[in-house]
């Protein structure tokens, strides 16, 4: 409760954002690389910005924090973030992110990336991550589509829905996200839509607080492909449809959150459970084996 | 001690404190033997990945924050590898990336030895690059030149390929392992420069830029798309043209700095027989035969494959003499040495399909059959 107290004083405190000289990305974004490749009333833009408060709000130095994506359009946030950021191939941040904390378990390891590159070509590399529970937050921009090569069929895509390479609609079956996450062993897992800024900021806040595989699916608009092939309007539109049609369950049972096209989406914080980190278990686990001769491993 | 436990050794030596892995015969005695050494090593840890995507990446990870890293595989596992490959290329990455060569195509001869990945090593991933790939013929080579392997990597910012083969990976033989404050380690090259002044591709004189570290304040981008000096991604054919003949020409212009070669009874040779890794055991052998019947041979056994010899092939060539390449495969080493004597020798072939080195009679018969094209 007290972060969201303090997230709410942050953001009435007008001294900062209305500084004209400084804008309130400057220290968060590489504002040498605006203009951003996002499409006007993409959703990758607005996790990006709760994420940038996540981090101020969660105290996490700037310089402790990396970013690492694979490839597609959310594949393109580690390029605007201003911290240590890496922008990897297609698929596998999550084992790139692997190696960053590992080596050096100091660094608070972030993966930020699109559900084609996390769930499909790097579903391996997620589920055994969570298994292992090695301590990173993945944070998942849902667009339901592969953006970047032009809007084909993912493999969260909905049933019915048209994209380039399902031209008569999509017939396979889509992942529940959470479901996945949680069945393979995440310790925090959470679903908002760009409309949940707020909320979004609060998970991103636990999320980055919480040592262990921390997942967050954030339902964004990609106005472009998806909503225009679905005849879902523009980014607003969507909005305005996700407004009146979310429903917050925190705690729901991740069995049930899977998504139709047409039918209102659960969104809310549904896993929040403690377990050893690889890290963790790896020290106790080498200390109960060789006793004082080991000293545990801290990179 | 065996190659692939000496390899492990030797990593040991040079500083790798980071194994990421996936078992594949007969590479995984290296990864088991690490796997057993790092909870007693300082600083040392291992993970045995989900596959070799994730192993060929998850090193990566490790180097940038500051680990000397390797990993290890055979013929399938590589192949899986290569786009990861071309990551460390473009991003120079320095790692080491051991194969421990077994017959292919595919699953081929799991059990068995091949040389036949040479030219995937040099080429497999997509795009223009140079990298550096050495051939162990001992157990205690691969000791030693693993350390070398890992120097090479710090040095030129790249990955190196440290391509053993079945039979060096599990021959056992006497292993002399130096004093540590006797090996040569080379460190990996940090920016003394302050965040703000320092820009992470920005090359010096040898063409190699210094690194960072990430954690370290200077909150930089890193990226496998073409990049300026500050590592952001530019589409442009100008910076590309910059950029890849950059990381071309820090290998070909140091090239005589990386080579490694050993040459034996070469100046009265009519004939010279090139070899590499266990081949050049056998090779060995088939030259002493051929001399014993009288024909001048020599031998030029490669250490360092790639970068290529240009230069020395060419001479040796170009002085007449009859070049004979024995490698297990049907075309790979021999088709560089082809292309390097440009017509002003025979170049024959001793191709062996891999499954077991080569039958020494057969590498003499190729000798006979060189000395004859030349006389
Ligand atoms: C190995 C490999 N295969 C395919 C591609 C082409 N590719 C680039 S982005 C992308 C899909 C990205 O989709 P998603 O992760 O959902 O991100 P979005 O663009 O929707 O944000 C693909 C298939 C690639 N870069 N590398
Ligand atoms: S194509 Fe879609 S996901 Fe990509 S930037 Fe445009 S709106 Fe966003």
């Amino acid at each position: 409760m007290s972060v969201l107290k303090e997230l709410e004083r942050a953001s009435l405190s007008p001294t900062k954002d209305l500084d004209p000289s400084h804008h309130p990305m400057d220290d968060y974004l590489r504002m040498d690389r605006m203009p951003h490749i996002w499409c006007p009333t993409c959703g990758i833009g607005v996790s990006v910005n709760c994420f940038a408060k996540a981090i101020e709000k969660a105290r996490i130095p700037l310089d402790d924090i990396t970013v690492v994506s694979g490839i597609g359009c959310t594949g393109r946030v580690a390029g605007y973030m201003k911290v240590d950021s890496f922008h990897t191939t297609h698929g596998r941040a999550i084992p790139f992110a692997t190696g960053l904390k590992l080596a050096n378990p100091k660094l608070k390891v972030v993966v930020f990336s699109g559900d084609g590159d996390l769930m499909a070509i790097g579903g391996n590399h997620f589920i055994s991550a969570a298994r292992r529970n090695i301590d990173i937050t993945v944070i998942c921009v849902n667009n339901f589509n592969y953006a970047m090569t032009g809007g084909q069929l993912a493999s969260t895509t909905p049933e019915g829905s048209v994209l380039s390479t399902s031209p008569f609609g999509n017939f396979e079956a889509p992942f529940n996200l959470p479901f996945l996450a949680e069945s393979v062993g995440a310790v925090y897992v959470a679903r908002w839509t760009s409309l949940h800024i707020y909320n979004q900021t609060v998970a991103m806040v636990e999320a980055l607080k919480k040592p262990g595989f921390t997942f967050i699916e954030i339902l964004a608009p990609c106005p472009t492909i998806f909503e225009r092939q679905q005849k879902f309007g523009d980014g607003l539109d969507r909005l305005r449809w996700y407004c009146d049609n979310s429903i917050i369950r925190h705690g729901a049972d991740t069995h049930d959150v899977d998504i139709k096209l047409h039918d209102p989406v659960i969104v809310g914080k549904f896993v929040d459970k403690e377990r050893p980190t690889y890290l963790d278990s790896m020290n106790t686990h080498f200390r109960k084996r060789f006793g004082d001769r080991y000293k545990d491993y801290e990179g | 001690m065996d190659g692939d436990h000496a390899c492990c050794e030797g990593a040991l030596a040079a500083g790798c404190r980071f194994v990421a892995g996936y078992p594949i015969t007969p590479s995984t005695e290296v990864v088991e033997r690490f796997s057993r050494r790092a909870p007693m090593v300082p600083g040392a840890f291992f993970i045995q990945m989900e596959d070799e995507l994730a192993a060929s990446i998850t090193l990566q990870g490790a180097v940038w924050a500051g680990k000397k890293a390797m990993t290890v595989t055979s013929g399938p596992g590589f192949s899986l590898m290569m786009e990861h490959i071309g990551l460390a290329v473009m991003a120079e990455v320095p790692c080491v990336f051991v194969n421990v060569q077994r017959g292919g195509p595919s699953t081929g001869l799991p059990t068995l030895p091949g040389q036949a990945d040479m030219m995937q090593a040099r080429w497999g991933s997509h795009g223009d690059y140079e990298i550096i790939a050495i051939c162990p013929n001992s157990p205690q080579e691969c000791f030693d030149l693993t350390i070398d392997a890992f120097n090479l990597a710090e040095q030129y910012r790249v990955p190196v390929m440290f391509m053993m083969d079945e039979c060096v990976g599990h021959m056992m033989e006497r292993v002399i392992i130096p004093e540590a404050d006797t090996i040569e380690i080379t460190p990996r090259r940090y920016t003394k420069l302050p965040p703000g002044e320092y820009l992470p591709y920005k090359p010096g004189e040898d063409l190699v830029p210094e690194m960072f570290k990430a954690g370290d304040g200077y909150r930089l981008h890193i990226t496998g798309l073409t990049h300026d000096y500050k590592g952001y991604p530019v589409m442009s054919a100008d910076i590309q043209e910059q950029l890849v003949r950059r990381l071309v020409d820090k290998i070909r212009l140091n090239a005589p700095k990386i080579w490694r070669y050993e040459e034996t009874a070469v100046e009265d040779a009519e004939v010279v027989v090139i070899a590499y890794g266990i081949t050049s055991r056998v090779a060995v052998e088939a030259v002493a035969m051929a001399r014993k019947e009288g024909i001048k041979v020599g031998m030029l056994r490669l250490i360092v494959v790639w970068p290529f010899p240009e230069d020395r092939i060419f001479e040796l060539a170009s002085q007449g003499k009859g070049l004979v390449v024995a490698e297990m495969n049907y075309g790979q080493v021999f088709y560089e040495v082809d292309r390097c004597a440009r017509g002003r020798a025979p170049v024959v072939l001793a191709g062996h399909g891999g499954g077991t080195v080569h039958n020494v009679e057969a590498i003499v018969e190729k000798i006979r059959e060189a000395h004859k094209c030349r006389s």
